[in-house]
């Protein structure tokens, strides 16, 4: 009993290391939503933009001009 | 986005569900140690993410290899997932160990090999995404980051192997004593059960995250190909 030492009181240090480890994951897994909803967002306009486009095309594809050429047959 | 399939979304479940469990087997569960208290149960958490990351370090430099002799662009993104989330994990290593170093060592910080092969494993890491940051072409992008993460991948077993080849006081707790350590102790039964539980908890957890940040990959691929196509 003599060399016998009290435990000591370390729980402050036990505490904050696992309320860092927490905070560490929830920041990566925010981090993660948030950059996957940017993303999604990026996706639909680029998308919206992709669909305007392509209706464009096939509009200006109607209604250009049938260019008709009339030859005599002679140079 | 494709709609998240419904094993990924069991497995983000089961992650938080065993997180909770592992952090109750550590906390309460697994008896206080005599001679540091409390602080000690960081460590369950602290080799938990360890593993993890170095694993996940190796896995990258894998995933490298079959880059290197495929070319397909997915493999790139597996090790961008995987070198990402491994990252995270041993962040949290290498805070936990310095929470835990001061009552035991009375330090926060000593450059003791294994911190220091650790903290260099870090910044190799963190210098990996700089890299890529630093190049536009996406396929010299992914060949350069192939080659520095195969390289980079030899860290991880050197920092596993600092504290059994080198004269350390990091304890060795499995495997091995070693004379010079301060702050070693030896596990009792339930000790090793929140130890193994949380070295199974981690291990989903990195799955749940790498899949996950695949498919983030896969999107932010998809939006970049998008924007080439309106672009053009």
């Amino acid at each position: 009993m003599l060399f016998l030492q009290n435990t000591p009181d370390t729980s402050g240090y036990m505490i904050a290391g696992y309320a860092i480890s927490f905070i560490v994951m929830a920041l990566y897994v925010a981090s993660m939503a948030m950059r996957s909803r940017n993303l999604n967002q990026d996706l639909s306009t680029l998308e919206e933009m992709d669909q305007a486009a392509g209706q464009q095309k096939i509009k200006a594809e109607k209604d250009a001009p049938k260019t008709v050429t009339k030859t005599n047959g002679k140079k | 986005m494709q709609d998240k399939p419904i094993i990924l979304k069991v497995l983000d479940i089961v992650s938080i569900l065993l997180l909770g469990v592992s952090t109750y087997l550590a906390l309460v569960f697994a008896p206080t140690e005599l001679v540091m208290g409390a602080v000690q149960r960081v460590f369950y958490f602290h080799i938990g993410t360890a593993w993890t990351a170095l694993l996940g370090f190796l896995l990258a430099a894998v995933f490298s290899v079959i880059f290197l002799i495929s070319k397909d662009l997915k493999w790139d993104r597996y090790q961008v997932a995987a070198i990402e989330v491994s990252l995270v994990f041993f962040l949290i290593t290498i805070v936990l160990g310095s929470i835990w170093a001061r009552p035991a060592w009375n330090t926060w910080w000593t450059w003791d090999p294994r911190l220091t092969t650790a903290a260099v494993t870090e910044l190799i890491y963190i210098a990996y995404f700089m890299l890529r940051q630093g190049i536009d072409d996406p396929d010299r992008r992914a060949r350069f980051g192939a080659v520095y993460a195969l390289v980079g991948g030899l860290s991880a077993p050197i920092t596993f192997f600092a504290i059994r080849l080198f004269r350390t006081i990091h304890p060795v707790v499995i495997g091995g004593g070693n004379a010079d350590a301060q702050g070693a102790f030896a596990m009792t039964g339930d000790m090793k059960v929140a130890f193994f539980f949380a070295l199974f908890t981690f291990t989903v957890i990195f799955v749940d995250l790498f899949w996950n940040r695949i498919r983030l990959g896969d999107l932010q691929e998809k939006v970049e190909q998008l924007k080439l196509k309106v672009t053009l």
